[in-house]
C-alpha cells in the first residue's frame, strides 16, 4: 500500500496527458460540427467560467484527500453559507464584509468539528462527512425553504465583474489554486499532508502531529467550500437551501481530484492536476452542449468518463485498491 | 459538542432569516385573481386551449420581424427531471415540426442547476445562431439577471415559472399554483360532512408552484370547516407516500386526501386498499395511472391540472414574434381545466404510459403517441 | 472489561457481546408502541416489516463490499433500473413476469460484475467505480424509459412487495415480502457465515496483501462480492417495486441507508469486519428510527439531522467499543 514507485512504470498517464487528450477531443469535435465561434477566447473564458464553483470547491477537497481524507460535506456547507451570505447582507453594501466574516466562520466551524469527529472520535471521514452534510442540511432546511436575502449589487461583481478583460471569478479561482498550491509544496503543513496521506504510522513516528494535520486540512477544505457559497451568492443573487446539492459538488470535486491524478488513498496528487480535472468537466459540459447532446446520454458518458480517467492511471500501477 | 454548536447555528441562522423569508405563497390578491381566472371564458380558438388566453392584452412584435425562414429557436430548459416536463418536451419538439418557418430548435438542458443555466442562457446570446430565445426558468430570482441580459440583444419568451422582470416579450403560464389548490379543495368540501378528516400530501416545501397549491387548498379546507389532520411532506416518493397513508390509517379516519401533484396518487390509493379501507374522496392530478384507478374504482374524484399544452404555446409564440404578428402579453395566461367525473373517459387511454399527463393537447400531434411513450391503438 | 477471573464481569461481559444494536432496536420499538399502541396490531408491526424488507435485503447485500473493503454506491441506480426496465417489459403481460424477473436478476448481474472487474482490474477505487456506474445506470434508465416510466406491472410481479396473506393462524397478516426477507437473509446469512467464502471475504477484507500471498483468489472473492451486493439490489428493487409501484426516482437515496444500516449493525469500513444479522438489525433500526419520527410529526429537515447524528454517534461508539 505504500507508494514506493514501482520498477516496471512502463506507460505512466498523468492528469497533462488527459487535459491534452480531451483538448484534442474538444477542438476536433468544435470544428467538426462547424460551431468555430465556441473557439474565440470570449467563449473559452466564458466555459472556463462556469467552472469557478466546482473548482474552488475542488482545491479544498484535494486537500483533504492527500491527506487521506475525504469531505462529503461540502454541497451542503455551500448551500448554507450561499444562504448566510445573501440573509446577512440583505441587499446593503455595508454588511458585505460582516456576511463574508460571518459565511468563513461558519466553514471554520464545520471543518473544525469534521476535522475533531475525525482524529478525536475517530469516526471514518466518509461517515463524519456525511453526517455532517445531514445536519447541516437539515438545519437549513428547517429554517428556510426558498430564496433568503439578497446580495448588493456591487459584491455581484464578484462573478459579473472583469479585470484587465478576465473574469474577476476566475482570476480569484487561480489565485485559490496558486496559494493552495505553494501551501502544498512549499510549507512544512503542505509535506506534512502528503506525509499523512502517505502513511499516517511513519508520519506519527516521524514526529508529525497527525490529528493537527487532518484538522487543518478539513478547515481548509470547509474554508473553500465556504468561499465557493459565497460566490454562487453573488452569481445567482441570492442563496437558496439546495444550490450546493442541485451542483453535486460533493461528488463533483471528489470525481475531479481523482480524474486530477490525486489518490484517494491519499498522499499523491496535487493541486494543478485537479485544476486539469476541472478543466475537462468544463470542456465535456461545453462539448456536451455544442453536439446537442440529451441529457439522459449526457450522463451514461459522464459515469464512464469518470472511470476511464481513473482507471487510465491504474495502466502499470499494481496497486491493490479497494 | 456537535450538537451545541449545530444548535447555536440554527438560531443563528433562524433569527437572521425569519425577517428575510419576503416570498409570500400566500397572497389574497392573486388567490383572487387566479379565482376569476377559473371561471372566464377564454378568447381564442375552441378546442385548442393552448392558443387561447383568458387576459385580453396584446403586445405588438413588429420590430421583432425577421422575414423568410428558417429560423433558429433556442431554448433554456431548466432539465427534464420529472415526468411532467419528459411530457411537455416532447410536446415542444412536435409543435416545431408544425412548423417549417422554423428550421432548428437549440435546445440546452440545465440539469435542475440554477448555475448551469445561467450559463447555458450566455452561452446561448453569446453563440449568435439564435432568432428567438425561450426560457423555462429553474427558480425565479436566480435567472432574472441572465434573461434580463438576454432581452437586450434578442426577443424572449419565458414560460411556466416567471422571472421578476418583465423584459421578455411575452410570460406563458396556465392560471396558476392558487388556481390547483382552489379547484381540488373546493371539490373536497362539497363532497363530505363539514369537520371531515382531510389528509394534506405535499411533494417538498419551498417551492413556488407547489406551496400556492397548498396555502390556496388550505384556506378552502379551513374555511369549509374541515379537519385537517395532517400535511406531511412525500418527497413525491411512492413508497414513501404510502407509508405515511398508512400510518395514519393506523390512527384515526379519513374522509378525504388531498394531493398538491398527482405522481403519487395511486401509491396513496393502494395504501387504503391493500389495508381494507374504502378510499375516501381524492384529489390528484391529470397522470393516466391514477384517471385509470379512478375509472376502474368509479372514486369520488377531480384532477386539477397544470397542463403539459403550455409547452406547445412557447413555440407558436416564436413563431408569431418572428412574423411579426402580435401575441398575447406581457402575460399570456393559457386556460387550467380540471378533469372531472364528466370528463374523465375522454382522458383515460390505457395504452399511454402511467405518469403521461393527459391534459398534454398532444393527441394530434405528429408522432402521438409513441414518442409519448405510448402503443399504437390497434 | 476485561477482567476475566471473576464470574460476575463475565456473565456481564458476553452480554456487552451480544451486539448493542438489537437492544437499540427494542428501545425504538418500546417507544414506537407507547406512541402508538395500535402497532402491536398485526397491521401495524407486519405494515412495518413489509416496508423495511427491501433496505434489509438491500443492507446484508452492501456488508458483503463492505467486508471486502470497498463501498458500493450504485444500488440506488439499480433499484430504479430494475422497477423502471421490469414495468417497460412487462407493460401489463402477466404471462411474461417470470421471465423478467430473470432478466433483471441478470442485468444486476453485470451491473455487479462491471463494478467488481473494473475495481479488481482495472484497479479503480470502488468510491469512484461505483459511482461511476451509479450515473451510468441511472443513466440508462432515463434513456430506456426516455425519463418517465413507460409501463405497468403486473400484478404477479408486485406481489413479493405488495401482497400480505390475511387471516393467517396466531399472526393474523403475513406479507409475501417478509417470507421473501427470510429466505433471502437466510441465503446471504449463509454465505457470509457457513461458506469458506465468507471466511475469504474476511481476509481480503482484513489485509488484501496478506491474503494474496496466502493464495487467496482476491480478484474473484471481490467480483463475487460486487455480484452478491447488485443482486441484493435487484431483489430490493422487486420489492419496492411491488410495494409502491414504478417511479424514476424509486432507488433514490437508498445506496447511503444501505451503507448507514451496515455501519449501524456495526459493520467496519474499509473491510474486514461484517455480520450479515447485525445488518439486517441495523436495517430494522433506520427503519424504526424512520417509523418513530413520523410519528413524532416532525417534519422532515429534523428527520435529516437526527438521521445524521445517529449515523455520526454509532460509528464513535463502535470504534469506542472495539477499544474497550
Amino acid at each position: 500500500m505504500t507508494s514506493l514507485p514501482s520498477p516496471r512504470r512502463r506507460l505512466r498517464i498523468g492528469p497533462g496527458t488527459i487535459l491534452l487528450a480531451a483538448l484534442a477531443v474538444y477542438v476536433i469535435a468544435i470544428l467538426w460540427s462547424g460551431n468555430t465561434q465556441f473557439l474565440r477566447p470570449g467563449n473559452i473564458l466564458g466555459m472556463l467560467t462556469r467552472a469557478v464553483a466546482l473548482g474552488i470547491t475542488a482545491v479544498g477537497q484535494t486537500i483533504v484527500i492527500l491527506c487521506a481524507s475525504i469531505d462529503l460535506s461540502v454541497a451542503a456547507l455551500i448551500s448554507a453559507s450561499a444562504v448566510l451570505a445573501s440573509v446577512v447582507m440583505g441587499g446593503s453594501t455595508t454588511m458585505i464584509v460582516p456576511a463574508i466574516l460571518a459565511v468563513l466562520l461558519l466553514g471554520m466551524v464545520v471543518g473544525l468539528v469534521n476535522g475533531l469527529v475525525i482524529t478525536r472520535l475517530r469516526v471514518n471521514p466518509l461517515i463524519a462527512t456525511l453526517g455532517m452534510a445531514m445536519v447541516i442540511q437539515g438545519i437549513l432546511s428547517a429554517v428556510v425553504s426558498n430564496f433568503a436575502g439578497e446580495v448588493p449589487r456591487s459584491f455581484r461583481s464578484f462573478d459579473s465583474g472583469t479585470v484587465l478583460g478576465l473574469p474577476v471569478s476566475l482570476i480569484f479561482l487561480g489565485l485559490v489554486a496558486a496559494g493552495a498550491s505553494a501551501i502544498l509544496n512549499w510549507t512544512r503543513f503542505g509535506s506534512n499532508i502528503y506525509a499523512v496521506g502517505g502513511n499516517i504510522d511513519a508520519a506519527r513516528l516521524a514526529g508529525i502531529r497527525t490529528d493537527r494535520v487532518i484538522i487543518a486540512a478539513h478547515l481548509l477544505c470547509s474554508l473553500c467550500a465556504s468561499v465557493t457559497g459565497l460566490y454562487l451568492a453573488a452569481r445567482l443573487g441570492s442563496g437558496a437551501p439546495w444550490i450546493g446539492r442541485d451542483g453535486m459538488y460533493d461528488l463533483e470535486s471528489i470525481a475531479v481530484a481523482v480524474i486530477g491524478g490525486t489518490v484517494l488513498a491519499g498522499g499523491r496528487g496535487g493541486i494543478w492536476g485537479t485544476m486539469a480535472g476541472v478543466a475537462i468537466f468544463a470542456m465535456i459540459d461545453s462539448l456536451f452542449n455544442v453536439l446537442g447532446v440529451d441529457a439522459f446520454a449526457k450522463q451514461v458518458l459522464r459515469g464512464g468518463i469518470i472511470v476511464a480517467a481513473v482507471a487510465a492511471y491504474a495502466i502499470g500501477s499494481r496497486r491493490l485498491v479497494a | 459538542m456537535t450538537l451545541r454548536t449545530t444548535t447555536a447555528m440554527a438560531v443563528a441562522l433562524a433569527v437572521l432569516a425569519l425577517p428575510a423569508t419576503a416570498q409570500n405563497f400566500d397572497d389574497p390578491t392573486e388567490f383572487a385573481e387566479q379565482e376569476a381566472q377559473l371561471a372566464a371564458t377564454p378568447i381564442g380558438p375552441e378546442g385548442a386551449p393552448w392558443e387561447q388566453y383568458l387576459e385580453d392584452s396584446m403586445v405588438d412584435t413588429a420590430q421583432y420581424a425577421a422575414g423568410e425562414g428558417p429560423h433558429t429557436v433556442c431554448f433554456s430548459n431548466a432539465g427534464v427531471n420529472n415526468p411532467w416536463r419528459v411530457v411537455g418536451w416532447t410536446n415542444m419538439q412536435a409543435e416545431v415540426a408544425l412548423h417549417p418557418e422554423i428550421g432548428e430548435l437549440i435546445h440546452v438542458d440545465a440539469e435542475g442547476s440554477d448555475d448551469k443555466q445561467i450559463g447555458d442562457i450566455n452561452d446561448l446570446v453569446a453563440s449568435g445562431n439564435c432568432d428567438v430565445l425561450i426560457v423555462s426558468p429553474n427558480t425565479t430570482a436566480a435567472l432574472t439577471p441572465a434573461v434580463e441580459a438576454a432581452c437586450e440583444v434578442l426577443p424572449v419568451i419565458v414560460f411556466d415559472r416567471g422571472v421578476n422582470t418583465d423584459c421578455p416579450v411575452t410570460f406563458i403560464h396556465p392560471v396558476g399554483g392558487y388556481g390547483f389548490g382552489i379547484q381540488g379543495a373546493r371539490f373536497i368540501a362539497e363532497n363530505v360532512e363539514e369537520g371531515a378528516n382531510v389528509l394534506m400530501l405535499r411533494i417538498l416545501p419551498g417551492v413556488d408552484v407547489l406551496e400556492t397549491r397548498y396555502s390556496a387548498g388550505r384556506r378552502i379546507l379551513d374555511e369549509a370547516g374541515l379537519n385537517v389532520v395532517g400535511a406531511e411532506f412525500t418527497d413525491g416518493d411512492n413508497a414513501k407516500t404510502k407509508s405515511i397513508v398508512e400510518d395514519y390509517l393506523q390512527r384515526g379516519s379519513i374522509d378525504a386526501v388531498w394531493m398538491d401533484a398527482g405522481a403519487t396518487a395511486v401509491a396513496a390509493i393502494e395504501a387504503f386498499e391493500d389495508n381494507g379501507y374504502d378510499v375516501p374522496v381524492f384529489v390528484g392530478e391529470d397522470q393516466q395511472d391514477f384517471l385509470q384507478k379512478w375509472q376502474e374504482l368509479g372514486l369520488t374524484a377531480i384532477a386539477p391540472t397544470y397542463p403539459t399544452y403550455q409547452w406547445r404555446t412557447p413555440i407558436i409564440a416564436a413563431a408569431r414574434i418572428l412574423a411579426g404578428e402580435p401575441v398575447p402579453g406581457p402575460e399570456w395566461v393559457l386556460p387550467q381545466p380540471a378533469i372531472t367525473a364528466e370528463n374523465l373517459d375522454q382522458y383515460v387511454n390505457p395504452d399511454m404510459p402511467p405518469l403521461h399527463y393527459a391534459m398534454c393537447g398532444c393527441e394530434e400531434l405528429p408522432g402521438y403517441p409513441e414518442a409519448w411513450g405510448g402503443q399504437a391503438s390497434n | 472489561m476485561t477482567d476475566a477471573a471473576l464470574p460476575r464481569p463475565r456473565r456481564l461481559s458476553r452480554l456487552l457481546r451480544v451486539n448493542p444494536i438489537w437492544l437499540v432496536l427494542l428501545i425504538l420499538i418500546g417507544a414506537i408502541v407507547a406512541l402508538n399502541p395500535d402497532f402491536t396490531e398485526p397491521q401495524g408491526y407486519m405494515n412495518f416489516l413489509r416496508r423495511a424488507a427491501p433496505l434489509c435485503i438491500l443492507a446484508a447485500g452492501q456488508v458483503f463490499v463492505l467486508t471486502s473493503g470497498g463501498f458500493d454506491l450504485s444500488v440506488g441506480s439499480t433499484i430504479t433500473l430494475t422497477v423502471v426496465g421490469a414495468s417497460m417489459l412487462l407493460y401489463n403481460n402477466e404471462a411474461a413476469t417470470w421471465w423478467v424477473i430473470l432478466a433483471m436478476l441478470g442485468a444486476g448481474g453485470v451491473i455487479g460484475l462491471v463494478n467488481g472487474l473494473v475495481v479488481a482490474l482495472l484497479r479503480v477505487p470502488s468510491l469512484i467505480a461505483t459511482l461511476g456506474t451509479m450515473i451510468t445506470v441511472s443513466g440508462i434508465g432515463l434513456m430506456w424509459s426516455g425519463g418517465a416510466p413507460r409501463g405497468y406491472l403486473t400484478d404477479g410481479f408486485r406481489a413479493a412487495g405488495r401482497f400480505m396473506w390475511r387471516d393467517v393462524p396466531v399472526i393474523g397478516l403475513l406479507p409475501a415480502a417478509l417470507l421473501v426477507l427470510i429466505g433471502g437473509g437466510a441465503v446471504l446469512w449463509w454465505l457470509m457465515h457457513g461458506t469458506n467464502y465468507g471466511r475469504l471475504l474476511h481476509a481480503v477484507g482484513d489485509n488484501p496483501e496478506a491474503a494474496r500471498l496466502a493464495g487467496v483468489p482476491v480478484a474473484r472473492v471481490r467480483v463475487l462480492a460486487f455480484v452478491v451486493s447488485s443482486l441484493s439490489a435487484v431483489v430490493a428493487g422487486i420489492l419496492l417495486g411491488g410495494f409502491s409501484g414504478v417511479s424514476l426516482d424509486v432507488g433514490t437515496g437508498y445506496e447511503l441507508q444501505a451503507i448507514t444500516a451496515a455501519v449501524l449493525g456495526g459493520t467496519q469500513l474499509l473491510g474486514g469486519r461484517g455480520a450479515v444479522g447485525a445488518a439486517l438489525g441495523g436495517a430494522l433500526t433506520l427503519t424504526a428510527i424512520f417509523t418513530l419520527l413520523n410519528f413524532l410529526g416532525l417534519p422532515q429537515p429534523v428527520r435529516e439531522v437526527v438521521q445524521g447524528l445517529i449515523l455520526i454517534s454509532a460509528v464513535a461508539l463502535a470504534v469506542c467499543r472495539r477499544d474497550a
